[in-house]
């Protein structure tokens, strides 16, 4: 009996371990694809997508489309725009949708249920729609910058961060993670004397990490991926992002072989956030049931 | 230390009137338990002491100031909860000086309040470790820890041994009694369970329905509760309700009288019932004998032997169910007839109305 449950117990892994495997080939072939194409010239790329040679690193390779990315497009810039651009985005969003999540949530006053359905119901207008009016809003807002107040936000950072900072998803995410905490601790910590600000701080926060991990993720890779926002309101080199960048590539000449290694390029910061989030990150989804 | 008192406590939620009007003194230093059925309002009672919910009506006093509007932190009180409260993220340590951190206190007052209710739990040796790491009765210390670190003048407790097994139950409650007797402090302890509220506390509150149905010792409402609710509460087995017809009054005694019981004279003075009143007779299972005056007749129908004694079912001629509580040898069994004596001096006579006569 033993033995059949044990040798049952061996084919139930080996099922599992073969559909993982699948699955994890599906998802990283176009990866190896894109880091192999990279590393070689088009006339070699084109002929080796006819066969498994389009996965290997064989035949002409070198780094030569890597330096004439470099040459065709500031990818440098466009990198540092983006990290910026999207560090900051997430950061503020963390901090604002995580109080306005704990306001809903923890503190009674009069509207709070109807502003929370008025946020979530936003999650189902697609930013296409709101596209144009936020583009005349963006470009008539004053700001207050080294030159003093200035008018109108187009070519800046701050008019590709500050309409992403408070989103109905995020809000969400914070919410419903908030619910599940056992209320009896926040009223334990009222008791022991906190405030709503020390509550927030030293109870609830500490105990956010898997949802903090999850919005994190989520909100990076939307806003790293951001390209019609930031085509509509920078027109200047200095502020285009990396998803705008790849223009730079569709010229006459299209070149697949440096297209590949500039995507490689701009997929490490992407890699390098899930990678050091990820632990954090599927324990929210396990604990929660959040999907991502 | 401090008094605590509730005069015309009021709660509406959304309209509906879940206290109503509830008057209770607590004195300084007492032990006071909130007893009663789920639902009854003993947590939302104990909550608004505590400032966590609002008040609708009346005034409530700490210590000689009215704190209807106070915040909890204002109002001199600390609050031990069902499900322990302590914060997962902080160590033991941690958890039971938080109260002092949000202070501000300085680093030597912590440590030494610390380590003084370190010392009154016996829990020295876990101060570092995490709640994760600690079994449910260590847990419930911390939490009651951190409440004993704050020096507060009030603590509540709401049903703090709700999610401890049996064995360990009846430890904590002997530590509790021990560390009110040690402490001296005023504590207000919510529970369902009588049994707790029997050994733990100086007055009972007993509530229903957002009502307080009496107030006394736990003797006191053992022996003479004051409506037929009180008396179905307090006792367990609960007690034998009997239906039975006034025959006789006088100044010392009255004469009640059913098919199941006979005729009974209950010494009771001064009774507020008429002739052919219908009452109820109220009779503790412990104070039923078998043999002697055979009073009430009935046949066994459910034995459960317990060992120190044995909680035997027994149908009356009228159909009534009524159970006793005989000595944990004796033998008997289903289907058995069974002669029991009544202790007439400690039956007890419930008006129509469900008042005690």
């Amino acid at each position: 009996m033993a033995a059949i449950q044990s040798d049952n117990h061996g084919l139930r892994l080996f099922v599992r371990y073969a559909v993982l495997t699948l699955i994890a080939v599906i998802f990283i072939f176009p990866l190896i694809f894109m880091l192999m194409s990279s590393l070689k010239p088009d006339q070699q790329l084109l002929t080796d997508t006819e066969s498994l040679r389009a996965f290997l690193p064989v035949g002409d390779i070198s780094l030569d489309n890597y330096f004439a990315a470099f040459r065709r497009a500031p990818v440098g810039l466009f990198v540092f725009n983006s990290v910026l651009v999207t560090g900051l985005t997430v950061l503020l969003s963390l901090a604002v949708c995580s109080l306005a999540a704990f306001a809903f949530v923890f503190i009674d006053w009069r509207g709070r249920e109807l502003l929370l359905t008025l946020i979530l119901a936003t999650l189902i207008v697609p930013f296409e729609t709101i596209a144009i009016p936020l583009l005349l809003i963006s470009a008539n807002l004053p700001w207050i910058g080294l030159e003093g107040i200035t008018r109108g936000w187009l070519n800046s950072y701050q008019v590709q961060i500050v309409p992403f900072i408070a989103d109905g998803l995020t809000i969400f995410l914070f919410v419903q993670y908030f619910k599940d905490l056992p209320g009896e601790l926040i009223e334990a910590a009222r008791v022991e004397g906190a405030s709503w600000g020390q509550v927030y701080r030293k109870v609830v926060m500490p105990l956010a990490g898997p949802v903090l991990a999850t919005a994190a993720i989520l909100k990076f890779l939307a806003m790293y991926n951001q390209y019609l926002w930031p085509l509509m309101v920078v027109q200047q080199e200095a502020y285009r992002p990396v998803m705008v960048g790849l223009q730079y590539f569709f010229q006459l000449n299209r070149a697949w072989g440096e297209i590949m290694a500039y995507l490689s390029l701009i997929t490490v910061p992407v890699l390098a956030f899930y990678l050091f989030l990820q632990r954090a990150f599927i324990a929210s989804i396990a604990s929660t049931g959040i999907k991502g | 230390m401090a008094r605590v008192s509730l005069s015309g406590i009021k709660k509406n939620y959304g309209g509906v009137e879940i206290i109503k009007g509830v008057d209770i003194d607590v004195a300084d230093g007492e032990f006071t338990v909130f007893v009663g059925p789920s639902g009854c309002g003993k947590s939302t009672l104990l909550r608004m002491i505590a400032g966590l919910e609002d008040i609708t009506g009346g005034t409530l006093t700490i210590g000689d100031r009215v704190v209807n509007d106070l915040p909890p932190k204002d109002r001199s009180i600390a609050m031990v909860f069902q499900s322990y409260a302590i914060f997962p993220h902080m160590t033991v340590r941690e958890n039971l000086a938080f109260g002092l951190t949000i202070a501000n206190a300085p680093k030597a007052e912590k440590d030494a309040k610390v380590a003084e209710a370190a010392r009154i739990l016996q829990m020295e040796h876990l101060l570092d470790r995490r709640p994760s790491q600690l079994s449910g009765g260590q847990r419930q210390r911390v939490a009651i820890g951190r409440a004993i670190v704050r020096k507060p003048g009030v603590f509540l407790f709401d049903e703090p041994l709700s999610n401890l097994d049996a064995a360990l139950r009846v430890d904590m409650r002997m530590e509790l009694a021990k560390l009110h007797a040690d402490l001296g402090a005023t504590m207000i302890y919510v529970t369902h369970d009588q049994v707790e509220a029997m050994t733990l506390a100086d007055k009972i509150v007993v509530l229903n329905a957002g009502i307080v149905q009496q107030v006394g010792t736990p003797l006191e409402l053992y022996h003479r509760p004051a409506n037929l609710f009180v008396a179905g509460f307090i006792g367990s087995p609960k007690m034998n309700f009997l239906k039975a017809k006034v025959e006789a009054v006088d100044a010392t005694s009255v004469t009640v009288g059913s098919p199941d019981i006979g005729t009974l004279v209950l010494p009771k003075a001064n009774v507020a019932a008429a002739v052919g009143d219908a009452v109820t007779v109220g009779m503790r299972p412990h104070h039923l004998t078998l043999g002697g005056a055979q009073d009430i007749t009935g046949r066994v129908v459910l034995v459960e032997r317990l060992g120190n004694e044995t909680l035997t079912a027994i149908v009356l001629a009228s159909g009534q169910q009524i159970i006793v509580a005989l000595p944990g040898d004796i033998e008997v069994m289903a289907g058995q007839q069974l002669h029991l004596a009544t202790q007439a001096e400690r039956a007890c006579l419930f008006l129509a109305n469900g008042l005690a006569a």
